[in-house]
């Protein structure tokens, strides 16, 4: 009950900075919630992140999950109202004002340089998730398989139209079988 | 008044209720990530409430701010069908399955964590995962970057996370103030209509 509070506020801090999207935001999640509150470790961090690849809707619903598991339904109700209402709000307010920016010169410079910002949040994001991912600590094998899973699973989902959740149960899959 | 007869402003705006239902149902059922391509098509492609340029500008706005693109997107779309109960209803069900997804996901994992067999297959799930996003990635800046300037702050923004430890939001702000500098108002850059064109057909 007592990590309610911290929860609201490490969940609608970390919302701020999910410019372009969740990965963005995931290098201080992690610092935020294994290193500082100790709430989950770095690997249950990475696991419930890539069960929030196989829901429907917004993948970054998984903060409910780190509230489930810290403070149960309560903790999840928490953490999606502090995750998503404050810039819900805030893009709410931008929404209404963006017709009288049109011809606010800035207003393209913004989207311009934040673009190419979000696409390097998101990589540096992802090499941190990567790192937890793809590990060769256990045994060279289980790094080895991982390996070739992310590099599959990147030209199967560049090169193809199929939905990408089918490669990510196929990822389940294989690692029910092989990563034991 | 003619053109008026074609344009999405003309027709009746949809119930709350049906809005509500219309983003459950793509909550529901946008698995694989790239909810804006659902959206798309539901919003203008089947129900035919937005055309392409308001979409576009929906998205941009949603790409520009802090904040998710499902949810963004619902909220800007909700408010503009119905104003603020629209905009609620819409994200409420644009969240409503992912929110029961991941609770009860919760409940599994917090009772079969420490059974291996879980364990193995999230790990399958994490590699796979990292290869999914690392594509969606790419793929948005094989798109979207251009020359050696857009490439600089990329590649600045990865080396403060991940080398020099400045944390996301110094990043963020060191970076993003740069790159927004570097795109200040008076430069000279490719029209607004051959971005959104290139936009548009990104999302299919």
């Amino acid at each position: 009950m007592d990590q309610l509070s911290p929860l609201a506020r490490v969940f609608a801090y970390l919302s701020l900075l999910t410019i372009g999207g969740g990965m963005a935001a995931f290098p201080e999640m992690k610092v935020l919630i294994v290193d500082v509150h100790h709430w989950l470790t770095a690997d249950q961090l990475t696991h419930v992140y890539s069960t929030g690849q196989m829901s429907p809707g917004p993948n970054m619903m998984m903060v409910a999950e780190v509230g489930y598991l810290v403070s149960g339904v309560l903790g999840a109700v928490v953490c999606a109202l502090a995750f998503f209402l404050p810039t819900g709000l805030l893009t709410f307010g931008v929404g209404r004002l963006w017709k009288r920016l049109e011809h606010w010169p800035w207003r393209s410079s913004i989207e311009k340089g934040l673009g190419a910002v979000a696409i390097g949040l998101a990589v540096a994001g992802l090499i941190t998730f990567g790192r937890t991912a793809i590990t060769f600590k256990p045994s060279m094998i289980a790094g080895w398989i991982t390996l070739i899973l992310a590099v599959l699973t990147f030209f199967a989902v560049v090169r193809t139209k199929v939905n990408p959740v089918f490669f990510i149960l196929g990822g389940a899959v294989v690692g029910f079988f092989a990563l034991r | 008044m003619s053109d008026a007869a074609v344009s999405p402003q003309s027709k009746p705006k949809p119930s709350v209720l049906t809005i509500f239902l219309t983003f459950l149902e793509i909550g529901a059922i946008s698995f694989g990530g790239g909810v804006v391509a659902y959206l798309r098509d539901g919003l203008v492609r089947k129900k035919r409430w937005f055309d392409d340029v308001e979409f576009l500008e929906m998205t941009s706005i949603s790409n520009t701010l802090p904040g998710l693109n499902a949810t963004n997107m619902a909220i800007l779309a909700g408010d503009r069908l119905a104003g603020w109960l629209g905009a609620t209803l819409a994200l409420v069900g644009m969240c409503l399955p992912a929110f029961i997804f991941m609770t009860l996901a919760g409940m599994v994992y917090s009772e079969s964590h420490a059974r291996p067999l879980a364990t193995a297959a999230l790990r399958g799930v994490a590699a796979a995962a990292t290869g999914l996003i690392a594509a969606t990635w790419f793929k948005i800046g094989r798109k979207s970057l251009r020359g050696f300037y857009d490439a600089f702050f990329v590649m600045a923004a990865i080396l403060g996370v991940n080398y020099f430890k400045w944390g996301v939001p110094i990043t963020l702000l060191a970076v993003g103030a740069l790159a927004i500098f570097h795109y200040r108002p008076h430069r000279g850059h490719e029209t607004r209509a051959q971005e959104e064109e290139e936009w548009i057909s990104s999302l299919h």
